[in-house]
């Protein structure tokens, strides 16, 4: 009874664990039963059986009443139990609040991402490199990335150079471009402006100048040819004229006396009663009167006509003069004038005269010619009478016959009847031929009048007009002298102006002149610049570039020994990783290997200066440095140590771990069937924190390689088979750390192998 | 290594058993001879001894990693 007592008991410790068999609760078995009853009859023995299965039910539903715990962990490992449990007592009491809960979740979602994975080793390494390739390519890009730099800096610089050297032509040559018209059109503004007051001013100068000038004309022209010939001419006519008049008047008053003497003679010889020879002597001499009348007359009238030529000359002369303009020769011209008026008064007086002894000679030359028709007549009628005697009358005297004489004393008294008749007509026409005669000689007299009236209104208008001249030219002489002295005055007042103009127009002409220099200078200046720094921009642009190249020669030479380095550092650190990798491999089957330290100093060594590479190589966990790791072969091995002995206490933990439970602890794994491997899920569940299950993980996970999540799977054992598995868990995770960060190394030393080899 | 403690202790465990199994014999068998007139109860009775304080030791052993030690404070 005492075994079935225990076959009770493993079955529900079995069934505690694993909640496969359907077993009775765990309990204390209070049943005891007799030893020894092998003589009970089967009945006895049912009954016994349906007695002691009824008193545990009963025992079990009188426990879980009293024990919420116990029929909690009942209706988890029994099936049904719950239903029966609930139809018995009712609904379970409200659960406490399981810590334990809380460690399972963090746990799932570790597990999920590591369970996603199905990662073998190689895959991780793989996932872990894709970081180091991506810094190391970042490192080693560094090292052409200075080269292409440089360049690029040369070539910016090189480009800021030619930029300047195109802008400093540029600079200089909008300023004097600029610069020289705005001074050139500043200046020639100036110079308009300049000129345009001028100009404006002129005008107002322009007369008084022009005046300067006529004077200056004048006293040239009168220096030079005009008033010599003017005056010479002047004179000259003026001489002839007074000549030819002087000549006329003499003419004239020849003529005058000439005609005087005439109508003298012929008044004597009409009215004297001569003797007949004196008659003809006095006919002789009457003659030679007439004659030299005739004779004075024609001369007066040549030399009048000579004097009036010569007149006209003069006054032409004086016109021209006038014409001339010449106002100094004015009072020469007013002078001639007067002399021209004088002469010609003196020639009208004298022809005046002339006239009057003309008309009296008229008249008595009408009384002769009368006298003279009466003779003719007489001798006419004598002649009539006395046909014979055709001779004239003069030599007749000494032929006449009786008569003849009787005719003619005939004739002559009836001439004499005739004339005393006439004469007593006339003496009765007297007054009337009086009147008539005076009214004749009224009008004749007033013609007389009328003329001498005229000519000497004429002579007085012309005398008023040489007067007026004469005032005018006193006048003229006056304001032209003050004219003069004005003009003078303003000519000194327009010199001075001049002067004051001229010194600033000196003065802007030759400030003009200085800018207009300046400009010129400035673009000669500019210009010599501009090719001087042309020549030096080239030359500082070859120099540059020059330079540059030099520069980025060497840049690329440095950058090229740098790379050189880098792909021997990288060499090295990949030799290194090599050793280390290497000395991974001296591990033995249950010794560990070597003491990475070594290998670990060399890889420090040659990567001094790479900071990755150093901070993974101290990230080595010192165990591995000074000790070692263990291969995962051997960790394999070890354990199939470790699960066999995990599996044996798999029961154990703080709450039980009496000898007891050691016992059943050992009951439990040898009566346990269960596939060794079991493939991990992709979830972990809280039911899969089972030892056997866990154990069962990380066996498959062993056997695939992948250590981590038999690692893993063994961190999450409990109670003493954690404690079992801990060294183990130690060791392995040391060897996956070492290997992690060998592996990340041996990655960063390819990726900086990959990056530091140049492509041929 | 720790899976080799628990076999180290097992190995204690009986290596203590054993020692107290004849040390509980021997003194029962001593104690039977000498005092109880060769009865068998003492021997049993020491080998049950025996066995019982190598249970015991052998538990604590196991169990030692387990089990909470206190300390008293020091009243200051």
């Amino acid at each position: 009874m005492l075994r079935v007592c225990w076959k009770g008991a493993h079955a529900a410790a079995r069934q505690c664990v694993c909640g496969k068999v359907k077993a009775h609760p765990l309990q204390h078995c209070r049943k005891y039963s007799t030893a020894g009853d092998s003589g009970s009859s089967a009945g006895k023995i049912v009954a016994a059986s349906l007695l002691s299965v009824g008193g545990g039910l009963g025992g079990a539903i009188l426990y879980a009443k009293w024990d919420p715990k116990f029929r909690a962990n009942v209706e988890k490992s029994v099936p049904y139990s719950d239903q029966l449990f609930e139809m018995a007592l009712g609904p379970p009491p409200p659960p406490l609040v399981l810590l334990q809960k809380k460690p399972i979740e963090p746990l799932q979602i570790f597990s999920l991402s590591e369970a996603s994975k199905e990662s073998k080793q190689p895959k991780d390494k793989a996932k872990k490199s894709d970081p180091a390739p991506v810094e190391a390519p970042a490192a080693v890009e560094e090292a052409p990335a200075p080269t292409a730099q440089t360049l690029e800096e040369a070539s910016v610089e090189a480009a800021h150079i030619i930029s300047a050297i195109g802008e400093v032509p540029s600079v200089p040559a909008p300023g004097t471009s600029d610069e020289s018209p705005p001074g050139h059109t500043a200046a020639g503004e100036e110079c308009k402006d300049h000129h345009e007051p001028e100009l404006k001013e002129r005008p107002a100068e322009e007369v008084t100048a022009r005046l300067a000038q006529q004077d200056k004309a004048e006293q040239d022209a009168l220096a030079l040819t005009l008033f010599p010939t003017l005056t010479a001419g002047l004179e000259e006519s003026l001489g002839s004229t007074a000549k030819t008049t002087l000549q006329a008047i003499g003419a004239q008053e020849a003529a005058l006396t000439a005609i005087a003497a005439h109508t003298n003679k012929l008044k004597e010889a009409m009215d004297s009663e001569t003797p007949p020879d004196e008659k003809s002597s006095q006919w002789k001499a009457l003659n030679e009167a007439l004659s030299d009348r005739t004779r004075a007359m024609e001369e007066a009238e040549e030399a009048l006509l000579k004097a009036k030529g010569e007149l006209e000359n003069l006054r032409g002369v004086i016109n021209s003069a006038k014409q001339s303009k010449i106002n100094t020769a004015r009072p020469q011209i007013l002078a001639a004038e007067e002399n021209l008026h004088s002469m010609i008064v003196d020639l009208d007086k004298v022809v005046t005269k002339v006239q009057t002894a003309q008309t009296e000679a008229k008249i008595v030359s009408q009384y002769s010619e009368l006298v003279n028709e009466a003779k003719a007549q007489f001798q006419q009628e004598l002649a009539n009478i006395t046909p014979e005697t055709q001779a004239n009358w003069k030599g007749l005297s000494g032929k006449l016959s009786a008569d003849d004489l009787t005719s003619l004393i005939a004739h002559a008294h009836r001439r004499i009847d005739q004339l005393n008749r006439e004469l007593a007509e006339q003496r009765v026409r007297e007054q009337i031929h009086i009147e008539v005669a005076l009214e004749q000689q009224k009008l004749e007299d007033q013609k007389a009048l009328e003329r001498a009236v005229v000519s000497t209104l004429e002579h007085s208008r012309e005398d008023m007009r040489l007067e007026q001249e004469k005032k005018a030219q006193e006048v003229r002489e006056v304001m032209e002298a003050e004219m003069r002295t004005q003009l003078r005055r303003q000519a000194a007042a327009h010199t001075d102006h001049l002067r004051d103009v001229l010194k600033v127009q000196e003065q802007e002409l030759r400030e003009e002149a200085q800018e207009i220099l300046n400009s010129k200078m400035m673009e000669q200046e500019t210009h010599y610049r501009r090719l001087t720094q042309e020549q030096l921009d080239t030359f500082t642009l070859d120099m540059n570039a020059a330079y540059a190249r030099l520069k980025g020669i060497e840049e690329a030479i440095d950058s090229h020994v740098i790379a050189e380095e880098e792909a021997r550092k990288a060499h090295q650190l990949w030799l290194s990783v090599e050793a280390l990798n290497y000395t991974l491999r001296s591990a033995g089957a249950d010794f560990p290997t070597e003491p990475l330290e070594g290998a670990v100093g060399v890889i420090k060594e040659n990567c001094a200066e790479n900071e990755f590479a150093q901070a993974l190589a101290t990230a080595i966990p010192e165990e591995s440095l000074s000790r070692g790791i263990y291969s995962e072969a051997s960790l394999r091995a070890r354990f199939y140590d470790i699960r066999r002995l995990a599996r044996r206490v798999a029961l154990i933990d703080e709450t039980r771990n009496s000898l007891y439970q050691y016992f059943l602890s050992y009951l439990q794994s040898v009566l346990l069937f269960e596939r060794e491997q079991v493939a991990p899920p992709a979830k972990l569940a809280p039911e899969d924190l089972d030892t056997f299950k866990l154990l069962a993980y990380a066996n498959y996970s062993i056997e695939r390689g992948d250590l981590e999540l038999a690692a893993k799977f063994v961190n999450q054992l409990r109670g003493e088979s954690q404690r079992v598995a801990q060294d183990w868990l130690k060791e392995a995770r040391l060897t996956l750390e070492t290997k992690q960060v060998i592996s990340l190394l041996s990655a960063y030393a390819n990726a900086v192998g990959l990056g530091t080899t140049q492509a041929p | 290594m720790s899976e080799k403690e628990l076999g180290q202790k097992w190995d204690h465990c009986l290596a203590d058993s054993a020692i107290k199994f004849g040390t509980g014999l021997g003194l029962g068998i001593v104690f039977s001879v000498v005092f109880f007139k060769r009865r068998t109860w003492p021997i049993v009775f020491g080998t049950g001894l025996g066995l019982g304080m190598a249970y015991s030791n052998c538990q604590n052993d196991l169990r030692s990693h387990y089990v909470l030690h206190s300390k008293v404070a020091k009243e200051q």
